[in-house]
This record gives structure tokens, C-alpha cells and sequence, in this order.
């Protein structure tokens, strides 16, 4: 039980983590990673809303008719997602603007509602709370990488504050523009996926297309 | 009339839902094998867009905004916080009725789509278009011209990448880079491609 609930939490950090190997949730993950402080900001928000929509839809999974479960689910996520909009336009606004539509977008998010149909759905509310957590941090995991390379390489700076001394204020480090648009953070997860492959080589996908391989006949 | 020119060709290359928000990104990854199967998912999230941006934007003009129920009387009420649940709301049950519809006046398209359409609730993209369209503070005119123009670029984008894909699949990829890593490297690119729009003003 203990380790069930271990396992739980720790596998979707980097064994069976939601955005490398599911390719769930990747949506938000790349346009809120410009800077850290809008990625924990969006960690934080979609950590608390899977944690409870898993807890919730385990709750009441016996009383879920089969053929209308997506409105159920979808209710449930969409109620807890207005009360995280409302909490942070009440108490963090600057960020709520900064993070514009991406906090609603939190109910369309692939890993709210593939966890309650996978996991949620079938088992004990306990264990589904600990499930939602743990891809939530997976998750987190995920989006402060981006975040951090991003922020890091793009501006100099790691959440607001100045690592690198920047070239137009006197400093040595010229700031790459790319890093703040759209299309690094394509190039970030992807080199991420690459280099967590390399590490943990049973994650590698089997090409579908076998190339002919006369050369390497040897070796193989 | 330039202005809605303007607004549809800047909802299909410069805003890009795909590739410059990242919207829709779940199935854009994992629909784009095959080059049919992206066609039929685009025309879906066309029609499903170009239906539910106006009539969110209506829900939003006549029941939600601030002193919007004034013409009921009530000019005091402010419920745009319900708007997130009406809006997923609606485009469940718009993808739910585009669905029995289909099945009974098309049933080739119903059959080609197949399992895709009961997906487009999940799409960020169309939820993502009709949030767009409130922060943007469209009217029902713009929202229509944003609606079609955004599925339309979703639609694009989609089928450009299957293209890529379906080439791709006979080339030497890294193993680690295998499958998801060289779609996401391969997206990137086309993103850098789409930036090259940013910029045209008509």
C-alpha cells in the first residue's frame, strides 16, 4: 500500500512523465515558459487542480453513468479551474494577467482529464489524489526545466533576479532573443527528451520504418 | 472590410493557434502520422471553430459580461466568472450535436472522421479561440471572421506537419530523438517558419 502510494507519486517525475512519454498536457507547457516565476505560477495552478479533480471524480466514480462521464469530468475540472482564475485575480493579478488565457485553458489540459479517465476512474480516491499529484509534479518538473534554460539564456536571469551580466547593460553575456519566442521552447523539449533518452534508454520510441542497413551488419 | 481582411489573414499565419500559441498542441502531436487523418481533423476543427467563437461571443455579449442582463432587467449582474463552464459547456454539447447531425445528413464524413470528433472537446484550440475572442473583446462580426480564420491556421499547420512526418519516417533519426523528440525539433522549425509572418500589416 505504502509503496503503491510511493510509486504513485515518484514514477511520473521522470519514469512515466506526463509531457515526455504520455505527450500529455503540452499545450500550456510551452508558452508560459518564457519566464520562471509564469511557469510556477501555472505549476502550481495545475498541480492543485489535478490533485482535486482526481480526488473528486474517484469520490463519485461509482455514480458516474458511463456514456455522459466526459460532461461530469469536465464539470468537476471546470469548476476547480474558476476558483484557481478567481484566488489568483484576487491575490496575484499581475500574474493572472501574465498568464492571460492559458489558466482556463488548465480544463482542456490532457493530463487533468487523461488522469481521471486512466487512473481516477478505477481506483480509491486516496490513491487517485496521490496519482493526480504526482503528475502534477512531473509536470512542474517539466515546465520549470523549460523555464529555466529559457529565462537563463534568454534574459540573463534566473526568476527576475541577474545571473548573467547582460551586453547592454555593461556585462559580458549578449542575451539570445530566440530563447524568449515561441519556437525554442520546441527546441528545449525536444533536446530534453533527447537527453533523458539517452539516460534512460527504454523510453526510446521503435522507428517505424526500418532503414536498410548494409553497413552496419557487423555491429548488429 | 480591409479590417476583417486583415483580422482573417492575421488569425491564419501571424497568430497561429498551433504554432505561435501552442494551442491544440495533445493532438497535433499525436493525430499527425497520416496526411488523411490531419485533412479530416482540420475540416472538423474549421467547422467546430467557425460554430462556436460567435455563439460563445453572443453567450458572453447577452448573458455573462458585466451589465450584459441589463436587457432582463438585471443591470447590476456581472457573471463573466461562469464563463469558463458555459464556454467548455457549449462546445461540448456543439461537438455532441455537429456529431448526430453529421451521422445523419453525411454520414461519409461522420465515417471519416470517426473518433476524432468526440476528441475536438479536448482541443485546446477551441476553447483557447473563444478565450481569445474575450480577452480580445471581439464583436459577433470579427468573432466570426477570428473563429474561421484560427481553425483554418490550425488546419494548415496540421496537415503541414503530417506532410513533414510521412517523409520523415524514412530518414536516419538519432534513437533517442525517435518519434516525439524530432516531432517536437520538427514543429520548432515550422514555428521559426511562421515567424516570418509576424509583422504583415494589410
Amino acid at each position: 500500500m505504502a509503496s503503491e502510494a510511493r510509486a504513485n507519486v515518484v514514477n511520473p517525475l521522470i519514469n512515466n512523465n506526463p509531457i515526455m512519454l504520455q505527450v500529455l498536457g503540452i499545450c500550456s507547457a510551452l508558452a508560459v515558459t518564457t519566464n520562471m516565476m509564469a511557469a510556477l505560477m501555472m505549476s502550481i495552478a495545475l498541480t492543485a487542480v489535478i490533485t482535486f479533480s482526481s480526488l473528486f471524480i474517484s469520490m463519485i466514480r461509482h455514480h458516474i453513468p458511463t456514456n455522459i462521464r466526459i460532461i461530469v469530468q469536465m464539470t468537476i475540472i471546470a469548476s476547480l479551474v474558476i476558483i484557481v482564475d478567481q484566488l489568483l485575480k484576487a491575490f496575484a493579478y499581475d500574474a493572472s494577467k501574465q498568464l492571460s488565457v492559458f489558466v482556463g485553458l488548465i480544463i482542456t489540459n490532457c493530463i487533468v482529464l487523461g488522469r481521471a479517465e486512466a487512473y481516477a476512474m478505477k481506483n480509491p480516491p486516496m490513491m487517485s489524489m496521490l496519482d493526480g499529484l504526482g503528475n502534477g509534479l512531473g509536470y512542474s518538473l517539466l515546465l520549470m526545466a523549460v523555464a529555466f534554460f529559457r529565462e537563463l539564456l534568454g534574459s540573463g536571469s534566473v526568476f527576475g533576479y541577474q545571473v548573467l551580466a547582460v551586453a547592454n547593460e555593461g556585462g559580458w553575456y549578449v542575451p539570445n532573443g530566440m530563447m524568449l519566442l515561441p519556437p525554442s521552447a520546441f527546441f528545449v523539449i525536444g533536446l530534453m527528451i533527447w537527453a533523458v533518452r539517452s539516460w534512460k534508454p527504454e523510453q526510446v520510441e521503435k522507428p517505424e520504418y526500418q532503414i536498410h542497413q548494409v553497413h552496419r551488419t557487423e555491429t548488429l | 472590410m480591409e479590417h476583417y481582411l486583415s483580422l482573417f489573414i492575421r488569425s491564419i499565419f501571424v497568430e497561429n493557434l498551433a504554432l505561435a500559441f501552442f494551442l491544440g498542441m495533445c493532438t497535433f502531436l499525436a493525430v499527425s502520422k497520416k496526411i488523411e487523418t490531419a485533412l479530416g481533423l482540420g475540416i472538423a476543427v474549421i467547422v467546430i471553430q467557425a460554430i462556436t467563437v460567435p455563439l460563445n461571443n453572443l453567450i458572453y455579449e447577452y448573458l455573462l459580461r458585466d451589465g450584459a442582463l441589463a436587457w432582463a432587467g438585471m443591470p447590476d449582474v456581472d457573471l463573466s466568472f461562469l464563463g469558463l463552464i458555459s464556454y467548455i459547456g457549449v462546445i461540448a454539447a456543439m461537438v455532441q450535436i455537429i456529431e448526430m447531425a453529421m451521422d445523419k445528413y453525411t454520414p461519409a464524413l461522420y465515417n471519416a472522421l470517426g473518433i476524432f470528433l468526440p476528441l475536438i472537446t479536448v482541443n485546446c484550440a477551441i476553447l483557447g479561440g473563444t478565450l481569445f475572442m474575450v480577452e480580445r473583446d471581439y464583436n459577433l462580426a470579427e468573432s466570426a471572421v477570428f473563429g474561421v480564420g484560427s481553425g483554418l491556421g490550425w488546419a494548415l499547420a496540421i496537415t503541414a506537419i503530417a506532410g513533414i512526418r510521412e517523409k520523415l519516417k524514412y530518414s536516419d533519426v538519432p534513437d533517442g530523438l525517435q518519434g516525439l523528440g524530432i516531432t517536437f525539433i520538427t514543429t520548432g522549425l515550422m514555428a521559426l517558419g511562421f515567424m516570418a509572418f509576424s509583422g504583415i500589416q494589410l
